[in-house]
């Protein structure tokens, strides 16, 4: 029983509704909790980002611009053209899926530097559509997106998202805790680990690839649905280049294959900007220094550093009981 | 805001205690300070608005505050760098708004960050003065949003009653991709009409260009071409400019209100000689006659911002000068910050002298001036001179 919980799936899961179901106790006003929700979207992206980059060991330099079209997809679907958000999430979520599952083959050929570019390549081909093509997308001012509705039911107001965006984060890990510890979680990482070795063994290595790729898109596609909604205004900014870094530099912050990682670097670089904000005119030195540190001493990332400092802790106090019996 | 609630209520219930507790603490802590809120791109591609915009507020709030505050209480800023991003706007807008509880917001470097905070500050009902451009922030009019910039529909106008004067009535117009070119193109488009104004060719370039002499050679090569103009800022119009002189069109050429800097007439060397474009008249203070309405405020404006930081004013940190001041201005008519007032008493300024023009706001118009706020220039031995 006290295993079952220690395993990730259920304890993680457990801890993490806690932190989502006791954070209001803390949370003041409606500005924290817009950043809170904010976190969570970003967390949602990354858990899907992790799971490509972590697990699969594939790197993407351009997941903002499936956040981008999933953002723009909705608002224009519902503001534009007056679909119901859902369908137009939905359809947006679909449309998404269908293109990464198109352009996934013959980019996921390509390894390394050269992922990189191609799908650097491809975010940047998404911003420069978005942003020129202002008869529908408003161009580089920007779309105002109407609020969410299902039925009569409008979501407004940072309080009901904050609960929705909670749910939806924990059904988020769920489903990432779930795939990595499937068949198909086992065969990514034996990608991630070599290649060769995995299709020798009789791991469809390119498949596996692509469903992941399809999957992180779709992750990211939805929170970029749900952030336009929430936020009643996307501009470009969220599709570019510098989104795609930060996004990555959310999940190797946070700690690449980990999945409470992914979420821990979103949350951490989500509200970091808005704690250095009183710093002024040092918020980027103070903000490259906590960067520079963390990567120095937590080289790992920060949850699967910690965690191995407590492991090796707890088994040296282990070890010291034993000597002592 | 519980503690002042307390102090107010304790203040009314023991007078005699009261007055003594002004005496122990003084006035300037007995009241609360004015909080202005911003949110400006100081850092990030908008930098070159944002970074004079934050100064001009610093500087000009010490300075309202050395010289005894307002209604005698002292302003506090209260200040965010927004980065030219819209979602970090809303964010920090929502922050002044529910966590620092400021009593006006000024701020809002681009449309996009202005247009991102609206549907705030109209459901939190707080007065916001946008230094944001584009036509769309007060059309149609919102009730709590004001904006002090010249429009970019302004700009055009401007152009073509220059042109008419001339009896120039088919252009080409050029223009760049990035947000302020195609608002102003669109403009432009929609206003040319009503000055008798045929647009002939339409011509447009990247914002990475180094050479746009394919887009004006057709521009020459099109028929009844009567005048040029470029809307754009930064690198672009410039080498426009440049490329302009190459191809060898001698007709009158106009520039938007963008360029307005000494760096525009830098970087086309000497190719902007004859060059004509819309500005505010800050770019001309010295040399405005003495009658001139705006003429002390903008020297003023002018030398106290270049003697502060040591460098060349800015059109835009003008606009930040006439947001913070229309709001000084407002709390001082409203007799204190009770929000509802406030907005009022912006909504109801009348002939007040700023540096982008004379602002007359009504219910139906909250930007407030009209095309004297723009003044024809031309470039003339690398300097601005004004247009008789």
């Amino acid at each position: 029983m006290l295993a079952h919980l220690a395993s990730p799936r259920t304890g993680g899961l457990l801890a993490l509704a806690a932190v989502i179901a006791l954070l209001p106790l803390v949370l003041r006003n409606s500005y924290f909790y817009d950043v809170a929700v904010l976190v969570g979207l970003n967390a949602i992206v990354c858990i899907g980002l992790n799971l490509l980059i972590g697990y699969a060991g594939q790197i993407s330099l351009g997941h903002a611009g499936f956040f981008g079209l999933g953002a723009y997809g909705s608002a224009i679907l519902a503001s534009r053209y007056g679909w119901p958000p859902l369908a137009a999430l939905l359809a947006t979520t679909f449309a998404v899926a269908l293109l990464a599952f198109i352009v996934g083959r013959p980019i996921l050929r390509l390894r390394g530097h050269y992922l990189a570019m191609a799908t650097l390549g491809l975010g940047v081909i998404i911003f420069m559509v978005i942003s020129t093509e202002d008869k529908f997308t408003g161009g580089p001012d920007g779309i105002s997106v109407v609020p969410f509705r299902i039925g009569g039911f409008v979501l407004q107001g940072e309080r009901i998202w904050y609960w929705v965006v909670g749910a939806l984060l924990l059904v988020a890990v769920w489903l990432a805790l779930n795939l990595i510890e499937s068949p198909t979680g086992r065969a990514l990482r034996a990608l991630h680990s070599s290649e060769v070795g995995a299709e020798v063994v009789g791991i469809n290595a390119a498949e596996h690839k692509l469903m992941v790729f399809v999957i992180s898109a779709v992750f990211a596609s939805v929170a970029g649905s749900l952030g336009a909604h929430y936020s009643g205004f996307v501009t470009p900014a969220k599709v570019a280049f510098l989104h795609s870094i930060e996004l990555v530099t959310m999940v190797v912050f946070g700690g690449l294959a980990s999945t409470f990682g992914a979420v821990v670097g979103a949350a951490v670089l989500t509200t970091l900007p808005q704690l250095l904000a009183t710093f002024e005119d040092y918020e980027m030195m103070v903000f490259g220094a906590v960067m520079i540190g963390t990567m120095i001493f937590l080289p790992r990332g920060v949850v699967p550093s910690l965690a191995r400092l407590f492991r090796s802790h707890r088994s040296a106090d282990a070890d010291n009981k034993a000597n002592k019996a | 805001m519980k503690s002042t609630l307390a102090k107010n209520s304790f203040k009314r219930g023991f007078a005699a205690a009261a007055a003594a507790f002004a005496l122990i603490s003084g006035p300037a802590l007995a009241q609360e300070p004015i909080k202005i809120g911003a949110f400006l791109s100081v850092t990030g591609p908008a930098s070159f608005l944002g970074d004079p915009e934050q100064k001009t507020l610093e500087l000009y709030v010490d300075k309202i505050n050395a010289a005894g505050g307002v209604l005698g209480r002292k302003l506090k800023l209260v200040s965010y760098d927004s980065a030219g991003d819209a979602e970090k706007a809303r964010t920090f807008a929502k922050r002044l708004i529910d966590q620092d509880k400021v009593d006006v917001i000024v701020g809002g470097s681009t449309t996009g960050e202005t247009m991102a905070v609206i549907p705030l500050v109209e459901a939190a009902q707080i007065p916001f003065i946008s230094l944001a451009g584009a036509v769309v922030i007060t059309e149609p009019v919102k009730k709590w949003v004001f904006k002090t910039p010249q429009s970019d529909r302004m700009a055009c106008e401007k152009i073509f009653v220059d042109m008419q004067s001339r009896k120039l009535s088919k252009i080409a117009l050029i223009s760049g991709n990035g947000a302020f070119d195609k608002s102003m193109r669109a403009q432009c488009m929609d206003v040319a009409k009503n000055y008798g104004i045929q647009i002939v060719a339409d011509e447009t370039y990247g914002a990475g260009d180094t050479d746009m002499t394919a887009q004006l050679t057709k521009i020459k090569n099109t028929a009844g071409v009567q005048a040029v103009l470029n809307a754009g800022f930064g690198a672009g119009p410039a080498i426009v400019t440049k490329n302009y002189r190459q191809v060898g069109i001698t007709l009158p050429f106009y520039q938007s209100h963008g360029v307005a800097s000494k760096e525009y007439i830098k970087l086309s060397g000497g190719a902007a000689e004859g060059v004509r474009l819309p500005a505010g008249a800050l770019l001309v203070a010295d040399g405005l006659p003495a009658n001139d309405p705006q003429r002390a405020v903008l020297v003023a404006y002018k030398h106290e911002y270049e003697s502060h930081y040591k460098s060349d004013v800015a059109t835009f940190g003008g606009h930040a000068w006439d947001g913070l001041m229309l709001a000084v201005d407002a709390i001082k008519k409203a007799g204190g910050t009770d929000k509802a007032k406030v907005r009022d008493a912006i909504e109801a300024t009348h002939g007040f002298v700023g540096i982008d023009g004379v602002f007359n706001m009504s219910p139906t118009d909250h930007m407030g001036l009209n095309l004297s706020a723009f003044r024809m220039l031309e470039i003339k031995g690398g300097d601005w001179t004004l247009v008789k």
